[in-house]
């Protein structure tokens, strides 16, 4: 019973102590735009259905970046998993497509920010489908694809890494096994291959979400964005809100635990194989 | 007598990567009638597994042929199933669905070969063990469902790569046993390779005695002490001793 408890509270004493230090920290600090209060942020989320320096209730703005960076996600990856399966499988698309991923893998999503701005300008999902000007037009106005390239961007790479690891790496005794029992090329491709690398693909997916999600505060730093939490956290700095911006900061970082809580969740549902077998 | 497998003059040299060139096999002769229970046995880096891989159509031969019924073998294909030395189950479906793979690469559908896989499940003595997924098997019951799924796919020819080689000694003789059962009733061509000199003894018609570099056929040996063989039995002493003193001339 005390050891179960123990292990309860265990997660829940670092953060404790941080809240602690802050507080004492805030308390020396004497000035809300240097480090406000503990109780200031606190209030924040008492509060998270206000309207916040004009950008809207908390849970909208997360809503927004939450959209923002799903289809930038989304884009990155309908393009990481085919390629990168491709590549894990054929030698021949691999020697293709290696020097320029190894080229562009190590841009930072940032650094795009001025090209996508260039290239894009401020186009968004609401012009591209030529939307009619209203209420959705502005809702939907709010998702630039110069963010959604850059998230795709954050996204792509630890994605096609790990899917061609996981291809390259199935075990050649299970692809012979299949070949003796078999197996057309195609069947090899779809009921070998993929099954065999799915944890592998998987554990890219997660890693590309967190990534597409950590670039979210450089995306929103692009213009024309009505909200978002990473652009609360800019605007909110612009008006010396530090509470706001760690309101912010610490919406991003639970939004981001959680969302890479579901890919463990299902990682360790379905694929708990993978840990099993040597 | 019918030949089912026969290997012409196969030879393969592989290139290191210092460039040397090794000679896994040299000219090497080989036919095996249907039905036959041969064993191949040498020391390891004799190029004998290689051998099963050519046979397979795993591997292509740097010079020779292999044929199965008078026609050549290039592709893995059903007809010439194989059982690896380990971990060659599919770790992510249960038992069953692993039976059934061959089965399911026929087309043939779900209900059908999952009653097929049952039935194969049953014969080797697991029949609770449908669901199971591999890596909750003990080595000795994944090696059994190996050979499961090689025979539901009811091939012509078996290949067995030291199939038992990573099984503790004693689960060893009972999947020897085992196997010897499920041959004498389903009557496949079965062409097996081991480095102990034992287990060829136990189970073999004929035995291929191969010495290395270049991997080549030193002796061969028609066995003819009756079945279920006694370990006890003279003449299988006899021939363990003989088999061993010529591997280790090497």
């Amino acid at each position: 019973m005390h050891k179960k408890f123990l292990a309860l509270i265990m997660p829940f004493i670092i953060p404790a102590l941080l809240l602690i230090f802050w507080q004492y920290a805030a308390y020396q600090a004497q000035n809300v735009a240097v480090l406000p209060p503990v109780g200031r942020v606190l209030e924040n989320f008492l509060h998270a259905t206000d309207n916040f320096i004009g950008l809207g209730s908390i849970p909208r703005n997360i809503g927004v970046s939450l959209i923002r960076v799903l289809s930038g996600y989304t884009a990155g990856v309908l393009i990481a998993v085919p390629l990168g399966v491709l590549m894990g499988y054929s030698k021949t698309i691999q020697r293709l497509f290696e020097t320029f991923i190894s080229i562009f893998k190590p841009i930072p999503p940032l650094a795009w920010q001025p090209l996508a701005l260039a290239i894009f300008g401020v186009s968004s999902i609401a012009t591209v489908f030529n939307m009619p000007f209203g209420q959705q037009y502005v809702f939907w106005g709010n998702f630039k694809i110069a963010m959604i390239f850059m998230i795709g961007m954050g996204s792509f790479f630890p994605v096609i890494a790990s899917v061609m690891f996981g291809v390259q790496n199935v075990r050649q005794t299970l692809i012979d096994s299949a070949r003796v029992l078999g197996a057309s090329e195609k069947d090899i491709f779809f009921k070998i291959l993929i099954p065999a690398a799915a944890p592998n693909i998987i554990n890219g997916l997660r890693m590309g979400l967190a990534i597409g999600w950590a670039c979210l505060v450089g995306a929103e730093m692009l213009p024309g964005s009505l909200a978002g939490v990473g652009y609360l956290i800019t605007h909110a700095y612009e008006l010396a809100r530090t509470d706001l911006v760690i309101t912010g900061m610490i919406c991003i970082g639970v939004v981001g635990a959680l969302l890479d809580s579901i890919f463990r969740v299902i990682g360790n549902r379905y694929f708990s194989w993978e840990s099993k077998t040597r | 007598m019918k030949v089912t497998i026969s290997v012409e003059h196969l030879s393969k040299v592989f290139q290191s990567q210092n460039d040397l060139e090794i000679h896994a096999l040299h000219d090497l002769n080989l036919s095996v009638a249907e039905n036959e229970f041969v064993c191949i046995l040498g020391p390891s880096g004799c190029g004998k597994s290689t051998l099963l891989r050519i046979i397979a159509g795993l591997e292509k031969a740097s010079s020779g042929s292999v044929f199965y019924n008078g026609r050549e073998h290039t592709r893995p294909g059903k007809e010439i199933g194989m059982v690896f030395q380990s971990y060659s189950l599919m770790p992510w479906l249960n038992v069953l669905d692993n039976i059934a793979l061959g089965l399911e690469f026929a087309r043939i559908p779900k209900a059908e070969r999952i009653a097929v896989a049952q039935e194969y499940l049953d014969m080797i003595g697991m029949s609770d063990f449908g669901k199971a997924f591999p890596h909750e098997l003990s080595g000795g019951m994944q090696q059994r469902v190996a050979i499961a799924r090689a025979l539901a796919n009811d091939p012509d020819v078996l290949l067995m790569d030291e199939p038992f080689g990573a099984l503790d000694a004693y689960t060893r003789i009972l999947m020897q046993k085992e196997l010897l059962r499920i041959w004498e009733k389903h009557r496949k061509t079965i062409l097996f390779v081991t480095h102990s000199v034992d287990e060829a003894v136990y189970l073999a018609d004929r035995i291929i005695l191969m010495s290395s570099h270049p991997g080549r056929i030193k002796e061969e040996f028609v066995v003819t002490i009756p079945r279920v063989r006694e370990r006890s039995n003279p003449r299988y002493g006899e021939l363990t001793a003989e088999l061993l003193s010529l591997l280790e001339e090497g």
